[in-house]
Parts: structure tokens; C-alpha cells; sequence
């Protein structure tokens, strides 16, 4: 087994794409888990539609940026939406609600009835030349040895991570702000923050869109970089791996979703080639078989996430002092 | 005959669907005339008017074609070599003219036989049928959902891995009953072992998890998510031992419609109504009129209080887990009979599970089953007026606007949601 290919895989994808997209909907999810302790179980409902805003504007014959704003705005609707009527509800209610629209968005986008619209499952495909005409970089491939990127790739890694610094630059003066200070008092003690005066369901209904319209883009980006949206991409899975590149971080720390993104993306690769390795190299003998490996990576991040909580709920940067994670 | 469609309709579920470690693309089908097999029929093949292959029909109907790959391929029935008084349901669709294989998939075509009987019955017959049909799904979500609000009601856990719990059963009896490596038990030999693990499987989680994790004083977020690890975990180490291709159990897979009335059924529709609404009748009996049972309410009611009164609240949790699994499992197991079993059933079964609970009051046993039954029901009659692929988003549509309107649920107390 070539363990320098190996490692140098497991750094390409860390810092790929994928990742800067998972960064990106967990610094929503951040917003959202970390900051005001909503428990959102329906994020990738916000990608979903950031993803399929883009596509359908762009496939309707619409240019790429007010497909962009399409998809950022029907987060915004999809945030108020969800958030008016089930706010006042506890957390697991809350839970259960979202990810409950998350189903529903994804069984109406894959039927035959909104079919003209979506092109039901087997998605849009195509849609961001424009995105990629407008890449400065001239033609070739970055970096070095086995570490590199073509100019394509590496236009939207510096895009997708772009992003992501933009975004993180917002969240860090928006929570050292007063505003940022009373979603945590939120999320400390709910009544608390009430009997101060604090309207309570209304900064709860301002988190969840600012968190959805992050997670929108986010869906934007993983739809951009595939050229493709489909709507067995956006189950409900996703929206769990957000949590656990989140709390691998460390919920309700600024850097957390970088952190937690590119050690999940990192290790994730890692176990696949190591298996994939020691499967060519007949170590495994008949135990598995190539197919499996990518069925081994869900498990793997369901035990990771397990672990995670039983022996370490703060994650990486959290401190066990700020827990948000128990009570209620 | 009703049979026929039934038939036609399982057998494309069972191996029209992609199985996942399958090699070798090919097309197949199954002639049946009035529900008898219609053999010697000979089927052509064609890639771009090159033809493929031709094959004929066996002795039970069923034909099978190797492609070269996945492609876009005509398949033509012959006309002339259909017997003496059989002929095409649609005279004019002798060839398919766009059959899409894709990779490893064995796709099924349906050229269907003789006179179509099944929609002869009148608009009033069928809207019956969705309801006894929804009878029959509700029953098995009520039971599947009992356990759910259970645990929830002691412990006030959120169980995303309940889900798992009904596919452990519906997976451990097919493992007794139809894996090439197991006893091959007679179904009804294999459900009650399979109930024994599906019970152990209850306990183990309780004991060797969320015991240890409620000791820490694990928040009930925290647990939430524990929850969805767990269910992650489990469910994709079901698909690495099942593979992901439906799998049917050896007895009571293919049954003809009996008919009751207006009402046709298979019969195992009827023997699962019955065993359900017997063994929640029981579970009802046992909390309300057993020490353990009463203790269950106790618990769930106040915990504390429970405790002081000299209840061993943690021996009431691990029963309730106990009871619990063991009830998804059974319902996982009728799941099985009626469909197929499969690593995901239970997950998919998640949120109408939730969808039950949350409308009969989450964490009182008899809502979960009142909700479940309603919630069957209106699913499946939901296909009257909407398309079939509706039928979960109309569930998610009932949860969602149960917790708007009335979030204690039809059954729940007012203070119980906080």
C-alpha cells in the first residue's frame, strides 16, 4: 500500500471542495446549534434550496447570479416559514418538524408532478458554465507532486473557502455584537433572556434564516462543483454529517466548522484509502469487497458520532464549561 | 383477476429493483394470463435494430435476457407465438421502444396479458380497499410506534434509532428464515427467536449505552444526537449484511386476494390486523393491570416521585427498552411480510413513526398506536386523490400540522409540552 498517496489524498480532499462546503453549512448550523441552541434537524432543507434556486433559475434560462439570489432567498422564505410557527415549540418538537420539511421538500422535488420544474430524479445537470467562464486562472495543474489541482478545481476551492472566510468574518463580529449576545443568553436560559426584555422568538426567527441562507450557499457550492443537483443528494444523512463536522469542532466556536470539516473530510479519505489499501493488498481476505467501502464510511462516521458525544461533547475547541448540549 | 396485477407488481418490486453487488445487466419479465403462466412466448432484444438477443418464456412465465451493458434497448413480444386465446392487453404496445438498464440492474418489463380486471370495481370499492389496506400499514406503525413513545415517555429520550429497532426484527427473522447461511426456519418457527434478539437488542442498547451516558448526566440534546449516530452506524451495517436489494421472506411472500365484500385482501393482511391489534390490546392490559406496567406510567408520569416511592426506576427503563424493541421488532417483522425486508425499512418508517406518536401524544402508549392506526389510514386513503408518491409527504403534512395546531397530540396532557 502506497501510504504517501494515501496521505496525500486524504489532504487534497480535506481542503476539496466538499469540505469547504460542509464548513460552510456547519457555520450555518453554527448559527443555528451552536449560538441560539435551535435543534435543527432539516439543514440540508436550506442547501436544497440554495442548490435547486441555482439550477432551476439557470435551467428556466436565467443567469447564474439571480439564480444565486434565488436560491438565497427562497432560504430566507424557507427560515421564516419554518421558523414562525414551530419556534415556541421545545427543542426535539423542533427537531422532529425540520427534519420532517427536509423529507417533504426532497419527496416533492423527486416526484413526477414537479417534475417540468426539478426534472424529478434524475436532476439538473450543466448549469454553471458561466461560473467557470469567469476563471482568472490560467490553465493547468497547481501544486506539488501528487498534491495538486487542476485550474478548474482550484477556482472553486478558492471560491468555496472564500466564502467561507466572508462567512466567518461576518459570524465573528455579529457575536461579539449585542445581537450575538443574547442569541447565547437564548441559548443559555431561554427564560432568562425573556425576562429582560428580549423578544425571544423574534432573534430565534432572525438566527434561523441567517443560518439557513448560509446553508443555502453552502448547496449552491456542492451544486456548482458537480455541475449537477439531484434530489437523493439532500437526505437527511447530510444534515447529520453537518452536525458532526460541527460538534467535531466544537459547537458554538467560531472556527469549528473549518476545524471540524477538514479533520472529518481528512479522516474520512483516510479510512477509505487505508481500506481500499489493504483490500488490494489482500489483507482483508474475502471480509469485504470494494463495494463496501463507501457503505463502511457512513458507518464510520455514525460510530464517530457516537464517540464523539459519549466521550467528548465539546469537541475539539469547545470548552465543557459553555456545553450546550445538556439540558432540555 | 386481482391476483394477476398483485403478482405482477411484487415480482417487479422483488427483482426489477438494482441489487447492489449484481453484476451482469439483463431484462426480465413474467407472462401471466389470468394468473396462470403463459409459457413459450418468444422475446426480442434489440440495441439500435441490432438484435441482442431472443429468448423464450419457461415453463412459470418468466424470461430472462443478458445486455451487453446499460444502454437504452427495444424489447418486442411476439404476437404470433402467444398461445391459442391470450392476447396483449394493449394491442399496440408489442414493443417497448426505450427499456433504460442501468449498470447491474436486472429491469423487469411488464407486457400485460388478456383483459385488465382490477378496475372494474367502482370508485366506492376502491377508496374501501386504500382503507383496509391502511388498516393493515396503520396497525403495523402503531405497533412499531408503541416502543418510541415509551421511551420516550421514560426517559424522554428521542430515539432516532428506533427506526433500526424495526429492522433488526424484520432482518433477524429473515436471517432464521431465508439466508443461504441461516437455520431456515419456517417463518412462524423464526418470529419468536427473532423477537428474543430483538428484545436483547433493546436491553443491550439500554445497558450498554444510554444506561452509562443518563449516569454522566448526558443532556437530552446530547442523547438526541447519540441517537442518530447510532442509527447511522447500525442501519449501514445492516446494508453490509443484507446488501442492499429487497429481500422476502420464504413463506406468505405472494398470496392471492381473497375477497371480503366489496374488500380484497391477501389473506396475511388480515392475520396482521388481527395479531396487532391483539398484541397491543395486551401491551394496553399489561399497563394498566401489571405492577411493571403501572410502574412504566409511574415513571414516565414523574420520575422522581416514581423513585421515591420505592420504584427501581432503572430495572422500569431497561423493561421499557425490553418491551419496546420488542414490539418495533414485531412490527418489523409484519413490515417484512407485507413488503420486503430491507437494511432501510425502518429508517424510512422513522418519521411516520414520529409522525403517530407526535399525533397521539408523545410518550402515552395508546396514542402511538391510536395515532398510528390514523395515520395509516389516512396515508393510504391519501392515494384516492393524490399521486402514490405523496403518501409519506402526506404523513410528514399531518405531523407537521398536529404540532401546529395541537402539539400535545389527540391523547397528550396540556403541561407535557413544555
Amino acid at each position: 500500500m502506497d501510504l504517501v498517496k494515501v496521505l496525500t489524498d486524504s489532504l487534497r480532499v480535506a481542503v476539496g471542495v466538499p469540505a469547504a462546503a460542509y464548513a460552510l453549512a456547519a457555520v450555518g448550523l453554527n448559527v443555528h446549534f451552536g449560538y441560539t441552541g435551535l435543534l435543527n434537524f432539516g439543514h440540508v432543507a436550506f442547501m436544497m434550496v440554495g442548490a435547486y434556486g441555482t439550477a432551476v433559475t439557470v435551467d428556466q434560462g436565467g443567469p447564474l447570479w439571480l439564480g444565486l439570489l434565488v436560491g438565497v432567498g427562497a432560504a430566507a422564505v424557507l427560515g421564516l416559514l419554518l421558523g414562525i410557527p414551530t419556534l415556541r415549540l421545545r427543542a426535539d418538537y423542533l427537531a422532529i418538524v425540520t427534519i420532517a420539511t427536509a423529507e417533504i421538500l426532497r419527496l416533492v422535488a423527486r416526484s413526477n408532478t414537479a417534475e417540468p420544474i426539478t426534472r424529478g430524479v434524475f436532476g439538473i445537470q450543466a448549469f454553471a458554465d458561466p461560473f467557470y467562464d469567469l476563471n482568472p486562472i490560467p490553465v493547468g495543474r497547481y501544486g506539488f507532486g501528487s498534491f495538486n489541482f487542476s485550474h478548474r478545481q482550484l477556482w472553486v476551492i478558492l471560491v468555496g473557502w472564500a466564502a467561507v472566510a466572508v462567512a466567518l468574518l461576518l459570524l465573528t463580529a455579529l457575536m461579539r455584537s449585542p445581537w450575538g449576545r443574547v442569541l447565547r443568553a437564548i441559548r443559555e436560559d431561554e427564560d432568562a433572556a425573556r425576562s429582560l426584555g428580549k423578544n425571544v422568538f423574534a432573534y430565534k426567527i432572525q438566527s434561523l434564516v441567517l443560518g439557513g441562507v448560509i446553508g443555502s450557499l453552502a448547496g449552491a457550492l456542492l451544486a456548482i462543483d458537480t455541475q449537477a443537483v439531484n434530489p437523493d443528494t439532500f437526505i437527511s444523512s447530510l444534515t447529520f454529517f453537518v452536525y458532526t463536522v460541527l460538534i467535531l469542532g466544537g459547537a458554538g466556536r467560531i472556527l469549528a466548522p473549518v476545524v471540524g470539516a477538514v479533520i472529518f473530510w481528512f479522516l474520512l479519505q483516510l479510512s477509505d484509502g487505508l481500506l481500499r489499501g489493504a483490500l488490494e493488498a489482500g489483507w482483508l481476505g474475502g471480509l469485504i469487497e470494494a463495494s463496501d467501502i463507501a457503505v463502511i464510511r457512513f458507518a464510520l462516521v455514525g460510530l464517530g458520532l457516537v464517540l464523539l458525544m459519549a466521550l467528548r461533547p465539546q469537541g475539539i475547541l469547545g470548552s465543557r464549561e459553555e456545553l450546550l448540549t445538556d439540558e432540555r | 383477476m386481482p391476483t394477476t396485477a398483485a403478482y405482477l407488481i411484487i415480482t417487479a418490486l422483488l427483482l426489477g429493483a438494482p441489487a447492489a453487488s449484481a453484476s451482469g445487466e439483463t431484462i426480465r419479465g413474467d407472462l401471466d394470463h389470468g394468473g396462470e403462466p403463459v409459457a413459450g412466448v418468444v422475446i426480442t432484444v434489440r440495441s439500435e435494430d441490432q438484435v441482442v438477443a431472443v429468448a423464450e418464456s419457461a415453463v412459470d412465465g418468466s424470461w430472462e435476457i443478458p445486455v451487453p451493458g446499460p444502454g437504452v434497448y427495444q424489447v418486442e413480444i411476439s404476437v404470433a407465438s402467444l398461445p391459442e386465446g391470450v392476447a396483449l392487453r394493449h394491442p399496440d404496445r408489442s414493443v417497448l421502444s426505450s427499456v433504460e438498464v442501468q449498470a447491474g440492474q436486472h429491469k423487469a418489463v411488464v407486457f400485460p396479458l388478456g383483459e385488465r380486471v382490477i378496475d372494474r370495481s367502482g370508485a366506492l370499492a376502491r377508496l374501501l380497499n386504500l382503507m383496509a389496506k391502511g388498516l393493515t400499514y396503520g396497525a403495523i406503525v402503531a405497533m412499531a410506534s408503541v416502543g418510541l413513545s415509551l421511551v420516550f415517555g421514560v426517559t424522554g429520550l428521542v430515539n432516532f434509532a428506533h427506526g433500526e429497532l424495526v429492522t433488526f426484527g424484520a432482518a433477524a427473522a429473515w436471517f432464521l428464515n431465508a439466508s443461504a447461511g441461516g437455520p431456515r426456519l419456517h417463518l412462524l418457527f423464526a418470529v419468536l427467536p427473532a423477537l428474543v434478539l430483538a428484545a436483547l437488542m433493546g436491553a443491550a442498547l439500554e445497558r450498554g449505552l444510554f444506561r452509562p451516558l443518563r449516569r454522566r448526566r448526558t443532556g437530552n440534546v446530547a442523547l438526541i444526537v447519540v441517537s442518530i449516530g447510532l442509527s447511522l452506524l447500525v442501519r449501514h451495517i445492516y446494508l453490509l449484511f443484507l446488501g442492499g436489494a429487497p429481500r422476502a421472506y420464504e413463506q406468505y411472500a405472494v398470496q392471492a386476494q381473497q375477497s371480503w365484500g366489496p374488500i380484497s385482501l391477501p389473506p396475511k393482511d388480515a392475520v396482521i390486523v388481527v395479531v396487532s391489534l391483539g398484541v397491543l390490546a395486551a401491551v394496553g392490559l399489561m399497563l394498566r393491570h401489571t405492577r411493571i406496567g403501572r410502574a412504566m406510567r409511574a415513571v414516565a408520569d414523574n420520575k422522581d416521585l416514581a423513585e421515591a416511592s420505592g420504584i427501581d426506576v432503572d430495572r422500569v427503563i431497561l423493561y421499557t427498552w425490553v418491551l419496546g424493541a420488542t414490539l418495533a421488532g414485531l412490527g418489523g417483522i409484519l413490515l417484512g411480510i407485507t413488503q420486503t425486508v430491507q437494511w432501510d425499512m425502518g429508517y424510512v418508517l422513522l418519521l411516520t413513526m414520529f409522525a403517530a406518536v407526535v399525533l397521539g401524544g408523545i410518550g402515552t402508549a395508546f396514542g402511538a398506536a391510536a395515532g398510528g392506526l390514523i395515520i395509516g389510514v389516512t396515508t393510504e386513503t391519501s392515494t384516492f386523490w393524490l399521486p402514490v408518491e405523496f403518501k409519506v409527504v402526506v404523513s410528514l403534512g399531518v405531523l407537521i400540522l398536529v404540532l401546529l395546531v395541537r402539539p400535545q397530540g389527540l391523547f397528550g396532557l396540556k403541561e407535557r409540552v413544555g
